[in-house]
């Protein structure tokens, strides 16, 4: 009995928060979920029921299969666990079918994939140093940052409810960040490497790992003052992280290469090949030299952690056909920094409490909205309590713009959903919520994105010469 | 980070699992031509929004009493009033005479949750939550955790509609704890007229108030006190039944609707010692109905009378808490008619002395959520069930590190085990008996859980897996009912004396 005591009370809260979560993730699981639900059930059919010459070419269903081979095989490793539950939803033909076996098993993949998504927030509650600790559990930086992480607002409703697998894609995603804080680069390159093959919307963020990994990996040494030492280039270094990711794609693309079907997977991968290229990466990389070229000057993880963030942001803001849901690729490796400073805090706090608050029109059925204002409130109320906390030392996170400006979101909400829809604008202007919340969302996150840009170019780079 | 803050959180996780828990499927759901207890509230929104006040209790034409007819207190048919008003603003259909029968829809549901999340909002969650900061002599830290994890409790998660009664009882028991004994009783007046059952609390109400007014001095202020708190109970009383006040009749007819005692000493399959006992002896069909009645009134009270005599002499809040706990157990097992799920009665108690015997109201808890078993699977919430237990058993298991706690001194049982050894000197192995029992307790739910819900029951037997069921949490209520009327009787003088009654 006291055994299990120990086991129980002990300091094991990292599991206990893990498994809280997971608890609430299956009282999720008769919610609403939205068209990618069928989605992946078409692509579980998809890759289990033909070969894999055909999985590219494949158009029964209009959700044709547009993710990187690894995500393919993924889905076809599923797909064997799949007919177990209910053999009918392998059926290529079977549109829209969704049987509650169906539903229970597509759910639970994403909890338990989610697996790896807890495995990746422990390895970075290794790298937060926790000099600022007091002797209080809930005010450690460690115990704050797998809250931050594990019951993240945005990852809960989009991939428990609106239904996706962004789980354990951002647990790779962590996990590369992990290693490389780490000094393991070779593993955080081939994590990052295999990232891009499962989803290639990551490829917003390659140009940080790129330099990063030229700059503090392939150059092995530095000059007293932090800049560049060019005579300490290492070959074998640039060779070695070339190789990696040359062999990674191999695997991807290679038997694709092999069938002659590159172009129709790059079609499917990248759709108006020509004119989107053109003008979606343009204006994207315009925003990113600039961030890019500063960037240089500094080095180590935090620096390159910075740079990500502003790659992820600047793409959020200024590229073509962004979706939502690509404000997570910023707010979980922010929340890595939001427990190291209070500036990253304050930029941290303001970015995810617009960018999720942003989400909520993922959310659109009644039963769900009491459920999205809960699970926000509680986020909201424990990041900015426990971070404001952590930094009660400092001066305080927000400027009475920042809190008049948060605060506004309240009433926003509910005009937008209260509101709103009984006055007899809703017939003749049914657009109206959707623009103000845009509208007032891109203004919080427009904000951060400067701040942050600011902060990174006003920080002097001698003093990341320190090990971070 | 700030009480207030924490405070705040554990209310939103609370919030939070009850609704997503009221996402599921309801009771009765799809099952013409009764349906279940969610159709018989919205069938009470119906009868006392479309007739008049004299016409809600008696059988007629348009209210044909055999179709869930109300057997509820007046504040019920108020509430029930109450809320048919705002349907009414959102939707008439769901509550038009006759045609609005076994109407079942996407957005009635909706509304019929909101209610109940709007109730406990209301009510019960400021209750737990000033109760909570109201303890005595524990961190800020535990009384956040004792929040949590009252209300993570399974058995009233998953239990459909709003607990308003027990959240007016709480309010009571605060009350009448902090000295604030003529709210309190108010308090627990209302509770009373909102459901009958309510009485299985009503004794130690009366014992420990009484109790007070005797330690003022019954010449003095006790005298005075006693005035005024019969005052307020009449009143509350008076004002709740007015309309039905008017006539004798009336009144005859809603107390034969809330005490039916023409129905037999049971129905269906409770965890109580009436339904145990016919296992093996037919006692409904043996003995004659009005010898029922009289035996289960015995019972009753002699199992909880040693209880409130010394609550009586001796009035302390945790007496007072305890007490609640036995008498309302007492009720549970002996008495007339009881519903599976009159046990939260007894656990709402339970959840109050959570922070003095962990383990003890841990083991409890859970055994409470397993006695209703097989009407929460005839429900259709078993994934909740199983979510809920677990995450209630963690919270506990963390917060109070119950598994630490299992001396003699913990469970409060130093003075019973100090007079038996008296005569017994061997007697050392309480607390690791009393593990073990956890143990074999735990693995027993565990394992009927699981049968119960995999296979199927034999043929000639039916009703084999409730009747289990039923069967092993009678056998643990028995075992509870002893623990606590020992913790009551044996309750040292001496430990009390020295800090003032709080």
């Amino acid at each position: 009995m006291a055994a299990l005591g120990i086991a129980m009370g002990g300091g094991n809260w990292f599991s206990a928060l893990a498994l809280g979560v997971t608890l609430l993730k299956c009282l999720l699981i008769p919610t609403y979920h939205s068209t990618d639900f069928e989605v992946h059930r078409n692509w579980l059919a998809i890759t289990h029921s033909l070969p894999v010459s055909q999985w590219y070419y494949e158009a029964t269903s209009e959700w044709t299969l547009d993710y990187p081979p690894f995500f393919a095989w993924f889905e076809y490793a599923l797909s064997h666990v799949a007919k177990y539950f209910d053999q009918e939803m392998l059926n290529v033909r079977n549109l829209n079918y969704s049987s509650s076996r169906t539903l229970l098993f597509q759910r639970f993949s994403v909890i338990f994939t989610d697996a790896l998504f807890v495995y990746a927030v422990h390895e970075c509650c290794k790298c937060i140093d926790g000099k600022k600790a007091g002797k209080e559990l809930t005010e450690k930086p460690k115990f704050i940052l797998s809250v931050l992480l594990l019951w993240n607002f945005g990852l809960l409703i989009v991939d428990h409810i609106h239904f996706q697998y962004n789980g354990f894609l951002f647990g790779l995603m962590l996990l590369s960040i992990a290693r490389l804080f780490q000094k393991r680069h070779m593993e955080g390159a081939f994590l990052f490497a295999v990232l891009l093959h499962f989803k290639h919307i990551y490829l917003y963020v390659a140009p940080a790992y790129g330099v990063y990994l030229l700059r503090s990996y392939c150059f092995t040494a530095n000059k007293p003052d932090g800049s560049i030492r060019w005579n300490s280039f290492s070959f074998v270094r640039v060779i070695s992280l070339g190789l990696i990711v040359f062999l990674v794609s191999a695997l991807s693309l290679g038997p694709f290469l092999a069938l002659n079907q590159l172009p129709q997977v790059l079609s499917r991968l990248f759709p108006f090949k020509r004119g989107l290229c053109h003008a979606y990466w343009a204006p994207n990389f315009w925003a990113l030299y600039n961030a890019l070229d500063k960037v240089l000057s500094i080095i180590g993880p935090r620096g390159f952690l910075r740079c990500l963030i502003l790659c992820a942001l600047s793409s959020f803001l200024f590229g073509w056909h962004v979706h939502e849901k690509a404000i997570l690729l910023a707010v979980l490796p922010m929340s890595l920094l939001s427990v190291g400073k209070a500036g990253d805090a304050s930029i941290f706090l303001i970015l995810t409490t617009t960018g999720h608050y942003s989400l909520f029109p993922l959310l659109f059925t009644a039963p769900e909205l009491p459920t999205k204002i809960l699970l926000m409130l509680l986020f909201t109320t424990y990041s900015i309590s426990s971070l404001k906390t952590l930094f009660r030392k400092e001066k305080p996170l927000f400027n009475w713009l920042e809190t008049f400006y948060l605060l506004g979101l309240g009433p926003l909400e509910v005009f937008c959903e209260f509101v709103f829809p009984f006055t007899s604008w809703k017939l003749k202007y049914p657009f109206i919520p959707l623009l103000l919340t845009s509208v007032y969302c891109a203004a919080g996150i427009t904000y951060a994105w400067f701040k942050l840009y600011v902060s990174v170019l006003s920080d002097p780079p001698s003093s990341k010469t320190k090990k971070q | 980070m700030e009480k207030w803050h924490l405070m705040t959180i554990v209310v939103l996780i609370g919030l939070t699992v009850r609704w997503t828990v009221s996402l599921n499927s309801y009771s009765g759901a799809g099952k013409p031509p009764m349906f279940g207890d969610y159709e018989a509230q919205r069938h009470w929104q119906e009868i006392t929004f479309n007739l008049p006040i004299k016409q809600w209790y008696f059988n007629s034409s348009d209210n044909n009493l055999q179709y869930w007819g109300l057997d509820y207190p007046p504040l019920t048919a108020y509430h029930s009033l109450l809320c048919a008003y705002v349907a009414k603003f959102i939707n008439p259909d769901w509550i038009a005479l006759h045609t609005s029968r076994g109407y079942e829809s996407q957005a009635h549901k909706l509304f019929m949750r909101t209610t109940v999340l709007i109730a406990d909002l209301l009510i019960y969650i400021p209750a737990v939550v000033l109760y909570c900061c109201c303890l005595k002599e524990i961190s800020t830290k535990k009384k956040v955790a004792n929040a949590l994890c009252i209300l993570l409790y399974p058995g009233l998660i998953l239990i459909d509609y709003g607990h308003f009664h027990l959240g007016f009882a709480l309010w009571g028991v605060l009350g009448v704890s902090c000295d604030w004994d003529l709210l309190g009783s108010l308090a627990f007046c209302l509770a009373i007229n909102y459901k009958q059952m309510e009485l299985y609390h009503s004794l130690p109400f009366f014992c420990f108030l009484l109790g007070k007014c005797f330690k003022k001095g019954l010449k003095g202020k006790g005298f005075v006190l006693l005035i005024k708190l019969a005052c307020t109970v009449v009143a509350s009383f008076i004002l709740c039944w007015l309309p039905f006040c008017t006539e004798r009749e009336q009144t005859l007819q809603v107390l034969r609707r809330l005490f039916p005692v023409d129905r037999g000493l049971f129905e269906d399959k409770v965890a109580n010692i009436w339904c145990s006992f016919s296992i093996f002896l037919k006692i409904k069909e043996i003995l004659p109905h009005h010898f029922q009645i009289i035996i289960s009134f015995c019972f009753t009270f002699l199992s909880l009378l040693p209880a409130c005599v010394k609550l009586t002499l001796q009035p302390s809040s945790k007496g007072f808490r305890f007490t609640l706990v036995s008498c309302a157990l007492s009720f549970f097992l002996f008495s007339f008619q009881v519903h599976e799920k009159s046990i939260l009665l007894v656990s709402l108690p339970v959840c109050l002395v959570l922070s003095e015997i962990p383990f003890m109201s841990t083991w409890f808890l859970l055994v409470s959520t397993f006695s209703m078993l097989p009407l929460l699977l005839k429900d259709e919430l078993l994934m909740p069930l199983v979510v809920t237990t677990i995450a209630f058993f963690i919270a506990c298991a963390t917060s109070f590190s119950i598994f630490e706690k299992t001396s003699e001194e913990e469970l409060q049982l130093k003075s019973f085990s100090l007079s038996v050894r008296k005569y017994l000197p061997c007697f050392t192995f309480l607390s690791r008996i009393i593990q073990y029992l956890f143990l074999i307790s735990v693995i027993t739910m565990v394992l009927l859980t699981l049968i119960t819900v995999t296979l199927d029951p034999p043929q000639k037997l039916p009703d084999l897996f409730s009747v289990l069921v039923c069967f092993v949490s009678c056998l643990h209520f028995l075992f509870f009912l002893v623990y606590f009327n020992i913790i009551i009787m044996w309750d040292s003088k001496s430990g009390r004396n020295q800090k003032k009654i709080n």
